[in-house]
């Protein structure tokens, strides 16, 4: 907090008019293994903590590890995915540094020979192709996970320490890397952020992770440094950890732009450091020191022979290659017959899958996008939720769209009943029932609101039988009203025109 | 890496590794183990009088890639015996002392 006091932040436009931002993504994705990297242990999430554990991953006495064929086949699929060379023979190295997230007092990770290297991936910023250079992606083993007692928590008064569950230490990690980012201005963030989104939508094509950044098992790092326009050298950089949605990624690099360049401005220098991002306030604070790569005093891993995949392995694993998600979602769109504005507009708010997935249900790709796009979009918004964590499922809207085309369900209704679901109501049947949302399709009681309306308002039936039908209106409203809304408006049109005799 | 040629280990160096290692010399063991890393790293170093441009690093005994297993799982540790060489254990996971540094 002190440091917001000593400079602030900078405006956000003044910022990009004195600096250039230049970035760096650092993404680790949990592979969808079922075993660890170096030992047998399942990597399921959500175990009760240390019961996915044995001598390898506890790094007890003489237990060795040995690699996980599979983790090596996701890393040369998602090297290759990434337009990455596989390296012909790579090697794994310790990185070794003292803290108890590692049992070993290292982590077992690849230095100098990653498996791949020097790739790049095109991602799309507001119509715009940007491409993002792939410095390398190497194999690693995750963390065990820490858990903080005492101190601010006061969980349990007086102590002080930690606390390490290693059911994730060894599980299989692949580390992506970018070269430094330059030159996106004032789209950084937005840069970023369509980073990341291109990457998960890949790794999930790519069936190598499920990549869940709410679990951890997809991680981004940002490295951000501030150049002053026209500077020969990049800026002193931060690493930005803990940044775990899409959203949080744009707006960390935000933050650190306007308070790096707050510092600078103000004569002040910029630590290389590590910053963790605080979802709650959108803002970074500093963490430990980062330590310099000699420090870790990475030394090639005795216990591990290296790795030379064979030429044919990686051809038979580029032959698996599934259709790239920018190309499925051209030909989706393509499907679909969605305009370019209306496929950006749903790929931005992360619903096509959700809209994929109610057209498999039996909507029309025209209505899933429909409710997907405006009246679910809202919901999500006004709830700060992203589309699928709304709780409510594509079948559910289908079944909800289906309910309408047959008649059952007026627009009006049918939006009712989607606020039914959402407030955790049960099935749409269910809501309906509950609510009474059921369109009035008996047509007795129609006809009843229909002779009320009609006699009590005399001059308006002599219109409609006159020819004037568009005078139709204030029956209908008086019909509907009279119904609570829950009348088919196109049913009761037919049946005022029957009952005045007019042709429809 | 370090040649005959270059410069000793200085005594900053076998403190900055101490403080890495986490551990706490006296000034008389730096002393100390400034002499004996000296004696160790020049030893080493004379490997590359030996091995010329030619000759590719080597960083196994044995002549051997691709060791694999397959992603199949074996039994893990029951539980209990995880935990039971831990010093201290609260709720099932390890106890260890605070992280220095590291916000509670």
């Amino acid at each position: 907090m002190s440091e917001l006091m000593d400079s602030g932040l900078m405006d956000y436009d003044e910022a990009l008019e004195r600096f250039d931002p230049v970035l760096g993504l650092e993404v680790h994705v949990e592979l969808g293994t079922v075993t660890k990297m170096f030992c047998g242990c399942p990597t399921g999430f959500g175990a009760a903590p240390n019961t996915q554990v044995c001598p390898v991953c506890l790094a007890l006495p003489g237990a060795m590890p040995t690699v996980n064929r599979q983790a090596v086949e996701y890393a040369i699929k998602i090297g290759l995915a990434l337009n990455c060379e596989i390296a012909e023979l790579c090697r794994f190295s310790r990185k070794n540094y003292y803290y108890p997230d590692m049992p070993k007092n290292y982590q077992i990770s690849q230095y100098d020979e990653p498996i791949a290297f020097g790739g790049y991936l095109d991602v799309d910023v507001d119509g715009e192709t940007v491409r993002i250079e792939i410095e390398r992606a190497h194999m690693e083993e995750d963390t065990g996970k820490s858990t903080h007692i005492g101190g601010a928590t006061g969980r349990i008064h007086g102590a002080e320490y930690s606390l390490l569950d290693y059911n994730r230490a060894g599980v299989p990690l692949v580390e992506i890397v970018t070269k430094p980012v330059t030159g996106t201005g004032k789209a950084a963030p937005a840069v970023a952020r369509a980073y990341v989104a291109a990457l998960r939508d890949l790794l999930a094509a790519l069936d190598v992770s499920d990549v869940r950044m709410d679990q951890g098992s997809l991680r981004c790092d940002a490295n951000l440094s501030l150049m002053e326009k026209g500077a020969p050298e990049f800026g002193t950089r931060t690493e930005t950890k803990n940044v775990n949605s899409l959203r949080s990624v744009e707006r960390a690099v935000r933050y650190e732009i306007t308070r790096q360049a707050a510092r600078l401005a103000a004569g002040q220098t910029i630590k290389q450091e590590t910053r963790h991002f605080d979802e709650s306030t959108g803002t970074t604070a500093a963490g430990r020191s980062k330590e310099t790569a000699e420090d870790y005093r990475y030394f090639p891993e005795p216990d591990l022979v290296p790795v030379t995949p064979e030429r044919e392995w990686v051809e038979r694993v580029r032959a698996t290659l599934p259709e790239l998600p920018w190309l499925r979602r051209a030909r989706q769109q393509a499907e679909w017959g969605f305009t370019d504005l209306e496929m950006r507009d749903l790929v931005a708010a992360d619903g096509v899958s959700l809209v994929e997935q109610t057209v498999a249900a039996g909507a029309s790709p025209g209505e899933a996008r429909s409710w997907w796009g405006s009246y679910l979009g809202q919901q999500a918004n006004n709830r700060g939720v992203t589309l699928a964590e709304l709780p409510i499922s594509p079948t559910q809207v289908a079944a909800v769209v289906s309910l309408v085309n047959d008649g059952k369900l007026t627009a009006k209704l049918a939006r009712q009943v989607v606020d039914g679901v959402l407030a955790g109501e049960g099935e749409p049947d269910q809501v309906i029932a509950a609510r009474g949302l059921a369109v009035v399709s008996d047509d007795a009681p129609l006809q009843q609101a229909i002779d009320d309306a009609l006699a009590a308002q005399p001059d308006v039936a002599e219109k409609i039988r006159s020819g004037k039908v568009q005078a139709i209106g204030a029956i209908l409203g008086a019909v509907m009203k009279a119904t609570r809304g829950q009348a088919d408006a196109g049913r009761v049109r037919e049946l005022v025109l029957k009952t005045l005799g007019v042709d429809s | 890496m370090t040649t005959a040629d270059e410069p000793a280990l200085t005594r900053d160096d076998v403190a900055h590794l101490a403080h890495l290692s986490r551990l706490e010399l006296t000034d008389a063991e730096l002393d100390t183990y400034l002499g004996q890393l000296g004696v160790i790293l020049h030893s080493v170093a004379r490997v590359g009088e030996v091995a010329g441009d030619d000759v590719e690093p080597t960083t196994h005994a044995v002549p051997q890639t691709n060791v694999f297993r397959d992603d199949v799982e074996v039994p893990c540790l029951p539980h209990a015996a995880a935990l039971a060489s831990a010093p201290a254990s609260y709720e099932g996971r390890f106890r260890v002392p605070q992280i220095l540094g590291e916000e509670a």
